[in-house]
């Protein structure tokens, strides 16, 4: 039987492995190109058009859906959005930290069943996760009732369809993409280099300061860009949990495909995220790069 | 020794804080799932009174057809993908593992994982007008393979990472041809991680609405779960939904120990 | 090892096989028929085809835009029935996606009220068939306001014990026409002044916003979330079955007329079955059965009278006439204006 070059490991000549990872990735990447990267270079294409009164494409060049962006509605909705991402990144991070040090420093035993017991409610249906939150958030809710009968308040306090119910929202639906990469960028630390540290007399917090964070920061990068960009395309939380009553860039997108049928403008808008994504992702690449070089990423 | 070295350089006033906060964080991540088990069974289905206990909102749910039709599409949607994502991954997996790391065409893979759904979904439903497909479920089958599969890739990398490569090379020096190595080799060693690919696959392309809504043909025929579960919750408070949690909870925390169990035994 | 690389193609085309037999999308042997959800009985469908043969499956979608946004993409393939709303019914005839009805096949058309034959975004019906009409106003708990409102501006402007329970309705044209009608302007208007002054009134009325809800503000109202919203007649219909304190009132300023339509794509593979389902709707006594079950009013003058007239005193707004209907201002599309309402809408709910 003879053996096709393309199938896995094997031992060619002539710069074998380079081939063979050549083979191996055509078929994935190759996936990745036609339904990843060329429905977002077409998309790229359509922002640059204009739109036809009741939809579609008019083939007249134009810059005009970027500059839209750029007027003070559309821009303001943008920082909106970035800022309610960026809460929800900032709280996740600071309540995943902890969470995250503590299962990745427990007993090994502990480890595994503390990471699975994080991860699980990711398991359940994202929809229905944020329908929890209707029960338990609105005026006649689980919360509102509790604090009613315990006679804390008189008055049911507005809880649900705010800004607060959406970050809350995300912060929940997100925990576990911030938690898992902590975890991942943790348990990595070498016992060595913390045993250097604190032989050079480093105390807890310091040597978490100047040694933990710094190293565990590829970890942190990765999780934040996870939670970040989901918040900041997300709609359904802003519709279900805001009650419609905050527009994120998201719903404009949505709204520009289904509701307004403007698709060149939504692609625009699209295209804007990418942009931060794209942004986002060469920060990161210059993270790990960096911690390739000092060493303490694999 | 049991303890992580970073643990012992905690005293012990930090290890109980972090102990605190993480009870409270798994009460927060909890406790709304436990809530909508609780809720399931109440008769009034309201979270304002409790009606007495009773399936009753179990019966709803099974003799709710078009539930029913769209677990059914659902199930059908996720077979294929697990199946492209999964192949798909690994290939992927074995390909970056292999030769010198590139911090770029990480980061190339990570676009699929990464990039918002919306954006996407929006893209695919742009790519697949311009090319006038006529949308059904197999087009939520290829747009949600995409992104499932660079996070399939991920789980078989960590895995890939605590694998000692010199037995391939021991193989192929044994004489054994590329299939022989990789089917008798390199599989077995990583085989818990394509399981946990495959379940991960599984339980995304189960869970995702908004590609496959932006994907979907006409018509309950390409009607998948959590697009009926929107179309419910946007109805209002339905008290079927609680039983539809309760059981999701059930079905993957079974999963997961079937998943933990098989990737225990497939342990070399 | 060989074998097993043999088994392991087969194994693989075997899979692609089933694959494509699952996943593929059938040629369309049946109809398919977009409607909201809940909007007509659940069996509606299953008798159809019982009398007439022909296989009839059932999409849903949340509003008109959604269902708009489909069918621009897709050409309207796929789909044979849908029902949209009067000024839809225009902007789908204008882009080419829906056919020209056969006036011979659906007979039933004759069962209709004259206005409902002579309707100005269709006269003569000669693309869309009335389902349901009806008009919107305000749908409130009538044991927490009193006085019952009669305005707009009382919805807009609530007194302080409501600040905080009033919803209205998210979809660009309702949302605009409580704000134009509140000044005394027209529901389709154009002019940028009066635009502008809704788009004001309509951002401060957003600080005393419970939430902007087009599908669950009768469910508010029953649990007590919301004491006054902005509601379509036959919608409000559904709270008051829960809680007789329920009412629903057309404020003094007026409101508009809609009318919710049945229409046949261009795409449609089927049109005589697409055809063939209108008619079967229009037969008085499945009409009446979709009045009673969906407690809107419809169009159909044979089933409306058959109707027992212990619903129209449960539900007042169903007695409402076709004349007193007419009164009220039709909605019409608006061509390019379209994209200044989308895009004042986009300002008011965006605002602080």
């Amino acid at each position: 039987m003879t053996v096709r070059a393309g199938t896995i490991p094997v031992a060619a000549p002539a710069d074998p492995r380079a081939r063979e990872r050549l083979l191996l990735l055509a078929g994935p990447l190759g996936w990745i190109a036609l339904f990843l990267v060329v429905p977002c270079l077409l998309i790229g294409i359509y922002s640059l058009f204009e739109r036809g009164t009741y939809g579609g494409i008019e083939w007249n060049f134009t810059f005009e859906n970027f500059r839209r962006a750029a007027d003070p509605l559309y821009f303001g909705i943008l920082i909106k959005s970035l800022w309610i991402a960026g809460l929800a990144t900032a709280i996740a991070l600071l309540v995943g930290y902890p969470a995250a040090f503590l299962i990745a420093t427990s007993p090994e035993r502990w480890q595994k069943l503390l990471l699975v017991l994080a991860v699980l409610p990711f398991w359940t249906n994202y929809l229905i996760r944020s329908y929890a939150w209707i029960v338990i958030l609105n005026r006649e809710g689980a919360i509102n009732n509790l604090l009613r009968g315990l006679g804390l308040t008189s008055e049911p306090l507005p809880l649900l369809y705010n800004e607060f119910a959406i970050v809350l929202g995300l912060v929940y639906a997100y925990l576990p993409f911030m938690i898992l990469p902590l975890y991942a960028a943790i348990s990595r630390l070498g016992a060595d280099l913390i045993e250097a540290s604190t032989d050079l007399g480093a105390d807890g917090w310091r040597s978490f300061r100047r040694i933990i964070l710094p190293l565990t920061l590829p970890g942190i990068a990765a999780g934040s860009i996870f939670v970040f960009v989901y918040s900041l395309g997300n709609f359904i939380t802003p519709d279900l949990l805001g009650g419609g009553r905050t527009v994120m860039v998201g719903n404009l997108i949505y709204d520009q495909f289904l509701t307004a049928r403007d698709w060149p403008f939504g692609a625009a808008l699209a295209f804007i995220l990418i942009g931060i994504m794209m942004g986002l992702l060469t920060l990161q690449a210059f993270l790990i790069n960096r911690a390739r070089r000092i060493g303490t990423y694999d | 020794m049991t303890d992580h070295p970073v643990a012992r350089l905690q005293s012990r006033g930090t290890r109980r804080w972090l102990k605190g906060h993480a009870a409270l964080v798994y009460l927060f991540l909890y406790g709304p799932i436990a809530m909508l088990a609780v809720l399931s069974f109440n008769d009034s289905g309201l979270p304002t009174s409790w009606g007495g206990f009773s399936f009753r909102w179990y019966g709803e749910l099974l003799r709710n057809p078009a539930i029913l039709h769209s677990v059914a599409n659902s199930l059908v949607v996720a077979f294929f993908v697990t199946l492209i994502a999964t192949a798909g991954g690994t290939l992927l997996a074995l390909g970056l593992e292999q030769g010198r790391p590139s911090t770029a065409l990480d980061s190339f893979v990570m676009v699929p994982m990464i990039i918002p759904d919306i954006v996407l979904a929006i893209a695919l439903l742009s790519f697949y007008t311009t090319l006038q497909f006529t949308l059904g479920l197999y087009s939520i089958v290829l747009s949600q393979s995409v992104f499932v599969m660079a996070f399939a890739a991920a789980v078989v990398r960590t895995r890939l990472r605590n694998f000692d490569r010199s037995i391939l090379e021991a193989s192929v020096d044994l004489g054994a041809d590329g299939w022989t190595t990789f089917w008798r080799v390199t599989l077995p060693a990583i085989l818990p991680g394509v399981i946990a690919a495959a379940l991960l696959s599984f339980t995304l392309s189960i869970d995702d609405f908004v590609i496959a809504y932006f994907s979907a043909g006409a018509g309950r025929s390409s009607t998948t779960f959590p697009m009926q579960i929107y179309a419910m919750i946007r109805f209002g408070v339905t008290p079927t939904i609680n039983a539809i949690a309760t059981i999701l909870v059930l079905v993957s925390v079974t999963l997961m120990l079937t998943a933990q169990r098989l990737a225990r035994e497939a342990q070399p | 090892m060989n074998r097993n690389k043999w088994l392991g193609v087969l194994v693989v085309v075997a899979i692609v096989a089933v694959g494509a037999f699952l996943l593929w999308p059938r040629p369309p042997a049946k109809i398919v028929i977009s409607n909201w959800d809940g909007y007509m009985p659940a069996e509606l469908l299953q008798n159809f085809t019982k009398e007439t043969g022909i296989e009839a499956e059932l999409a849903v979608h949340a509003t008109n835009e959604e269902i708009m946004g489909k069918v621009t993409a897709g050409g309207g393939k796929g789909y044979d029935v849908l029902f949209v709303s009067s000024p839809f019914v225009e902007a789908l005839a204008k882009q080419g996606l829906i056919a020209e009805l056969d006036p011979g096949k659906i007979p039933n058309l004759a069962n209709l009220y004259p206005e409902a034959r002579a309707l100005a975004y269709d006269p003569n019906n000669k693309y869309s068939v009335p389902y349901a009409w009806g008009t919107t106003g305000i749908c409130y708990r009538s044991d927490l306001v009193s006085p019952a409102p009669t305005s707009w501006m009382e919805l807009l402007r609530p007194a302080d014990t409501h600040k905080g329970k009033v919803t209205m309705l998210a979809t660009d044209r309702w949302l605009m026409a409580a704000g134009l009608k509140a000044l005394g302007y027209s529901v389709n208007s154009t002019n940028p002044e009066e635009i502008a002054q809704a788009k004001a009134l309509l951002i401060e009325a957003k600080q005393h916003l419970l939430a902007y809800d087009d599908t669950t503000f009768y469910s508010k109202l029953v649990s007590g979330e919301a004491s006054m919203v902005q509601a379509w007649d036959g919608w409000c219909n559904y709270g008051i079955a829960e809680n007789a304190a329920i009412k629903f009132v057309v404020p003094r300023e007026g409101s508009d007329m809609w009318v919710d339509t049945m229409v046949v794509t261009a795409a449609s593979g089927n049109r005589d079955g697409a055809m063939a389902f209108i008619d079967y709707v229009l037969r008085p006594e499945v009409h009446r059965w979709v009045a009673e079950n969906i407690l809107y009013k419809v169009p159909n003058q044979v089933a409306m009278e058959a109707l027992d007239p212990a619903l129209a005193q449960q539900y007042p707004n169903i007695a409402i006439s076709p004349a007193e209907l007419m009164a009220l201002e039709q909605l019409r599309d608006l061509g390019d204006a379209q994209k200044t309402y989308t895009q004042t809408v986009t300002e008011i709910t965006a605002s602080q």
